[in-house]
């Protein structure tokens, strides 16, 4: 009964993350909206603008690609669901691409059939990490394939230190973003972990837009990143304008001697998700 | 600026566009993505003729979400996956509009000019706005075999726009301008 409540839950907040976008993604577009001067890219904003509220009244996905669903869980070691919760996100999933309707994302890659539910091998993605207490939290991430395509490592000669990230982030990203429906928001993460620098990249995508990284010295780097990748006059859509980047976001671990990975990762304008709490009597909240 | 063209589209109307005009379709629109594009120039190199013409119409590269007979969602995908295939396309079966996101190579933008053609750029994630333009599904083509995302669907459309004109019959490409001022850019930027 407590497990039928959870699928419920988690497949309402699948389907709400596709109709509707947090509020900080709302004011980072509209304060970009405030300070373009280009005429083609403000058409483009007034199209993102009448889009957003058609699905609202409409009760329809923003954009017909509602993407790989992607899970980050934090999950508490107690929690009386830890075991069946791979489960109840794959049920989860299914649920959500029957009652929202999502567009079914996957597909075999050898016979190309599509599975029909955005179910399969391996998906829904579904990233864990174990803590203590009682509680899951949990959040949805419905990655459109158009800001995945974008995504990028390069193992560095360490040699070029984090000056040689931030050129490989700049100049991969001018020939990116145009096609990864900018205004975007980027992931960087750096580390001696080629998996692990993408790992970092994609879960800082989760952040609300506009926080800062709390040592100075990578705020800075982040915001030096953002104006120049902005300078460069991609915008929206990439048919010209101010802004390109609503923000750029870098965390890192620590890195073998001889090893420099670099992972970036972008998400679209339509940077949808959705962070919920599954509390140990079956209750799922969803966190603003 | 502003057009409202109607499907067949003629020579002459494509003609007369130029880079940053805006314009709306109405009439007939067909999806094709990487498969659908393959799929008909497999047919027409084996003589066969697809189920329908693509004469004068507007080709979108759009997988939509469709539930019964109501389209859902139906934005643009990226067009670059299709350069490969698209000068073809367009010699082939003579549509007169693409419609996309992130504009597309200059292999396209040659045949563009050669047949002309024009691309024209629908704002990317507006799956709602772009929806209300369609009006019914006349009929869908290669469903079971592609999947709902990569079949050839035949939508009415009235207005549906607005579409910028990215790159017009006359070797203009509004997406070249920008990537090539960042390029320069670029260039100064790493200097300094």
């Amino acid at each position: 009964m407590g497990k039928d409540k959870i699928i419920e839950g988690i497949a309402e907040a699948i389907k709400k993350s596709v109709i509707g976008l947090p509020d900080d993604v709302l004011s980072a577009l509209e304060e970009a909206y405030e300070i373009e001067s280009s005429e083609t890219a403000k058409t483009q904003f007034k199209a993102i603008f009448e889009n957003i509220e058609m699905g609202a009244r409409e009760v329809k996905p923003l954009c017909q690609d509602t993407g790989t669903i992607t899970f980050y869980i934090t999950a508490g070691s107690s929690s009386p669901f830890l075991s069946e919760f791979e489960d109840i996100l794959t049920k989860a999933t299914r649920r959500a691409t029957e009652i929202t309707p999502l567009r079914p994302n996957t597909v075999d890659p050898f016979t190309h059939k599509n599975v029909g539910d955005n179910t399969g091998r391996y998906i829904p993605y579904i990233n864990w990490e174990i803590t203590g207490g009682e509680e899951i939290d949990l959040w949805v991430l419905p990655k459109g394939g158009g800001s995945e395509n974008s995504t990028a490592l390069a193992m560095l000669s360490p040699g070029l230190g984090v000056d040689g990230v931030k050129k490989f982030v700049i100049e991969h990203s001018s020939k990116v973003i145009g096609r990864t429906c900018p205004p975007v928001v980027i992931g960087v993460g750096i580390s001696g972990v080629a998996d692990l620098s993408i790992k970092l990249a994609k879960k800082l995508l989760l952040l609300p837009i506009g926080k800062r990284n709390e040592d100075p010295k990578i705020a800075e780097l982040e915001v030096e990143i953002m104006n120049a990748i902005n300078g460069l006059g991609i915008g929206t859509m990439g048919l010209g304008g101010d802004t390109s980047v609503l923000d750029v976001k870098i965390d890192y671990s620590h890195r073998h001697p001889a090893s420099l990975a670099a992972g970036v990762a972008y998400e679209c304008w339509c940077d949808r998700k959705a962070h919920l709490k599954i509390k140990p009597n079956g209750e799922v909240g969803m966190i603003e | 600026m502003i057009l409202e063209l109607r499907t067949p589209i003629k020579d002459e109307d494509i003609y007369a566009l130029k880079a940053g005009d805006v314009i709306h379709i109405t009439g007939k629109m067909v999806t094709a993505r990487d498969a659908a594009h393959q799929k008909a120039l497999g047919f027409r190199k084996e003589g066969k003729e697809i189920p329908v013409s693509l004469e004068g119409l507007a080709v979108f590269h759009c997988g939509p979400i469709v539930k019964g007979k109501e389209v859902i969602a139906a934005g643009p995908t990226t067009s670059t996956r299709m350069e490969s295939l698209e000068a073809d396309f367009i010699r082939e079966f003579n549509v007169k509009v693409i419609i996309g996101k992130g504009g597309m190579g200059d292999k396209t933008l040659k045949a563009l000019e050669e047949n002309t053609c024009v691309y024209c750029s629908f704002t990317g994630g507006c799956g709602v706005l772009a929806s209300n333009g369609i009006k019914s599904i006349e009929k869908v083509i290669w469903l079971e075999e592609l999947g709902a995302p990569e079949a050839l669907w035949v939508f009415n459309v009235e207005r549906f726009g607005p579409l910028i004109v990215s790159m017009d019959s006359h070797g203009r490409s509004l997406y070249k301008e920008v990537e090539e001022r960042a390029r320069e850019r670029l260039k100064d930027y790493f200097k300094e």
